[in-house]
């Protein structure tokens, strides 16, 4: 028994925007018979707003209501606005959904998609401008990762990057990879921790002047100067320039033959990793 | 409400609830105790267990053990053979069984154990001839249910069991008759049969209370151990009122198996046969002649089932579904893909599970509302043009 919102029943209930609009100008797809869910969404536009979407859906109850409410939510917005709306936006504007339908969200955001593509053609100045905005990542593709479910290495990557996932299990529950044989389990694993990676990357970019100065002195104090020591030794923090740290080396270390690579190989590696990847360290 | 769900679990018959209420309540007892307080339950139990004897045919009482459930009983059976049998590495099923049977073979499987399974026809029923072929001297066990909960389609264990110990005397047999309880006839003594799970809530005793019919001569290691219980192959106190409900169950289950045959399965092919004719989408999934009284299975074509469902819901009808979006899983019924039913019909496959309780009313209301749900679904549907080739 599913736990599902007043608003999600009452759309499967009642679905609003039942239909086709036969001189539609946006005509957007998503899913198949065989894997169990599909969509077929129908847009018609007055310059560039929408004044009227139909859709016909074949799935369960919360596909049927993520359809219906996505029709809602587009009609009276412009393209631009439309573009915006994400499967958490659909999710949410039902109330939420259980865990495991997620994927039901997942497949209004994907036939939206599909009809801007369509529509803007694929080779369009503005569909590449917008696919780089939704999919603005060095590591994933187009390449299917999971072939039960037919699932692209991009669509994972978005309903991570959206929903904030952490895990396979996640991730299975929202683009339905991994559901049913699980031999790319592994994969959506992989992917996962890649995005976790360049996440926190682009988090440590974010840094404040400020926040960085005092980050760089916490690591020197708690991470590094405690490593040195061990070896008879320390390290001074002299001054920040931009991404140039000046340090100076003290006890044994000063006098040390592997002054240099101790400076290259273990404080700025470690600057980098934790703070930010541009950081220079010289010694003065 | 109309239930027609009885597969997944029934309702508890009065007369079961009132045999053990006194259990529950004053005659609480440890039926192994020493003194003139527990002769009451200690009686109980050994009735119980005579009516369940009696209900499976067995030989002898002692061939009954009290489980917990039917996933106990198949898990009790399963291992407890294998465990017995280590030189053996061999083991068969078939691709339909219920999760309870597959999983503990999958477990197997992973520890390096050789497994077949054995496949169905369109129809579901269960293809004989691949077991003959596949059926080893090294085989510890071979597990089939006897009727699927799903499609109810009869598989034929008797014979299965002769082929068993003409070709492979060693090999142990195990059915899972959790769906056959009550809506067919078991004579387990007249058969070759080693071991036999059952479930009080599919036969109107309540949850939590199964058995295991163990065939005199059959060794097989214990799955709880711990006191001298159920001849020391089932430890923990015996739960008295709920076998004492599961002995009044099978003794009705018994009395009511004449009804069941003609009655149930009259409402049953009505059921069927009105919405075939009344509604368009319709298929039936299986038409084998050999289903026990209470099951039909059908397929809406282009519509999801978990949608027919909840519609049907908002009209007091019960009723479940192969579909994957139910099930939490993504994958639709492992049942419905080993028949190979078609992808347009296997996501809105419907099951209606009837029972001795189940009333022409209901049968006539279900009969007459279908046909409106699949109108004001069908429309939803992006396969109009299928839909309409079906119309004409």
């Amino acid at each position: 028994m599913w736990d599902y919102s007043e608003k999600v029943m009452d759309h499967y209930r009642n679905p609003r925007n039942v239909g086709t609009i036969e001189d539609a100008d946006l005509i957007g797809e998503a899913g198949s018979l065989a894997c169990g869910d599909s969509l077929k969404l129908f847009i018609k536009l007055d310059g560039d707003k929408v004044v009227d979407a139909k859709f016909q859906t074949f799935g369960c109850g919360s596909a049927v209501a993520a359809s219906s409410i996505l029709t809602e939510m587009i009609i009276g917005k412009s393209l631009d606005e439309v573009k915006k709306i994400t499967n958490k936006d659909i999710a949410d504007m039902l109330g939420g959904l259980p865990a495991q339908k997620m994927h039901c969200s997942v497949m209004g955001r994907e036939a939206l998609e599909d009809a801007l593509k369509k529509y803007y053609g694929e080779d369009s100045e503005e569909w590449e401008e917008l696919e780089l905005e939704l999919h603005s990542h060095d590591h994933a593709g187009e390449k299917i990762i999971c072939t039960c479910f037919n699932v692209t290495e991009n669509q994972i990557w978005e309903a991570i990057k959206i929903n904030g996932l952490t895990t396979v299990e996640e991730v299975t529950n929202y683009t339905k990879a991994g559901g049913a044989c699980g031999r790319c389990r592994g994969v959506i694993k992989d992917i996962i921790e890649t995005f976790l990676k360049k996440s926190q990357v682009e988090a440590r970019v974010e840094l404040t002047p400020t926040q960085k100065i005092l980050k760089i002195g916490k690591v020197l104090e708690q991470q590094i100067s405690p490593q040195l020591q061990k070896d008879g030794g320390d390290i001074e923090l002299v001054d920040i320039d931009g991404d140039v740290v000046k340090v100076k080396l003290i006890g044994v270390c000063s006098a040390c033959k592997n002054a240099s690579m101790t400076l290259k190989n273990f404080v700025e590696a470690e600057l980098k990793e934790k703070v930010d990847s541009k950081i220079i360290v010289e010694q003065v | 409400m109309i239930y027609l769900d009885n597969n997944a679990t029934t309702k508890v018959d009065e007369k079961v609830l009132e045999e053990m209420l006194p259990y529950l309540k004053d005659e609480y007892a440890n039926a192994s105790s020493m003194y003139e307080f527990a002769r009451k339950s200690s009686n109980a139990l050994r009735e119980a267990r005579v009516q369940v004897q009696d209900f499976l045919g067995a030989k002898d009482e002692k061939e009954i053990i009290f489980t917990s459930c039917g996933s106990e009983s198949a898990n009790m059976a399963i291992k407890g053979v294998v465990n017995c049998n280590k030189e053996k590495r061999h083991l068969i099923t078939t691709t339909i069984e219920h999760p309870c049977v597959l999983n503990v073979y999958k477990e197997f499987e992973k520890q390096g154990y050789e497994v077949d399974y054995i496949g169905v026809n369109a129809d579901g029923e269960l293809q004989v001839d691949e077991l003959k072929e596949k059926l080893r001297k090294d085989t510890a066990i071979v597990s089939v249910m006897w009727a699927n909960n799903e499609t109810g389609v009869i598989n034929p264990v008797e014979e299965i069991a002769d082929i068993i110990k003409t070709r492979s005397p060693e090999t142990k047999f195990f059915v899972d008759g959790v769906q056959a309880g009550g809506k067919l006839k078991i004579n387990l003594k007249d058969t070759q049969i080693d071991l036999l799970g059952i479930s009080g809530h599919k036969l109107h005793a309540p949850k939590g209370i199964g058995a295991l019919y163990v065939k005199n001569g059959t060794r097989i290691t214990p799955l709880i151990n711990g006191g001298h219980q159920e001849r020391g192959l089932r430890a923990g106190t015996e739960n008295v009122p709920y076998i004492v409900g599961l002995g009044k169950a099978c003794e009705l289950a018994s009395d009511a198996l004449d009804f069941e045959l003609k009655e149930v399965k009259r409402l049953r092919d009505k059921l069927e046969q009105g919405i075939l004719k009344n509604v368009f989408n319709a298929r039936l999934n299986t038409n084998s002649l050999h289903r026990v009284p209470n099951t039909t299975n059908i397929g809406f074509q282009y519509v999801e089932g978990e949608l027919i469902l909840l519609h049907l819901s908002d009209l007091g009808i019960c009723a479940s579904s192969g579909s994957a979006c139910t099930s939490g899983s993504l994958e639709p019924s492992h049942v419905l893909r080993a028949m190979g039913v078609p992808f347009t019909a296997l996501h809105g496959s419907i099951r209606f599970s009837l029972s001795r309780f189940t009333t022409e009313k209901e049968i006539d209301y279900v009969i007459e509302k279908m046909p409106e749900v699949m109108d004001k679904l069908t429309k939803l549907s992006p396969y109009q043009k299928e839909l309409e080739l079906l119309r004409s």
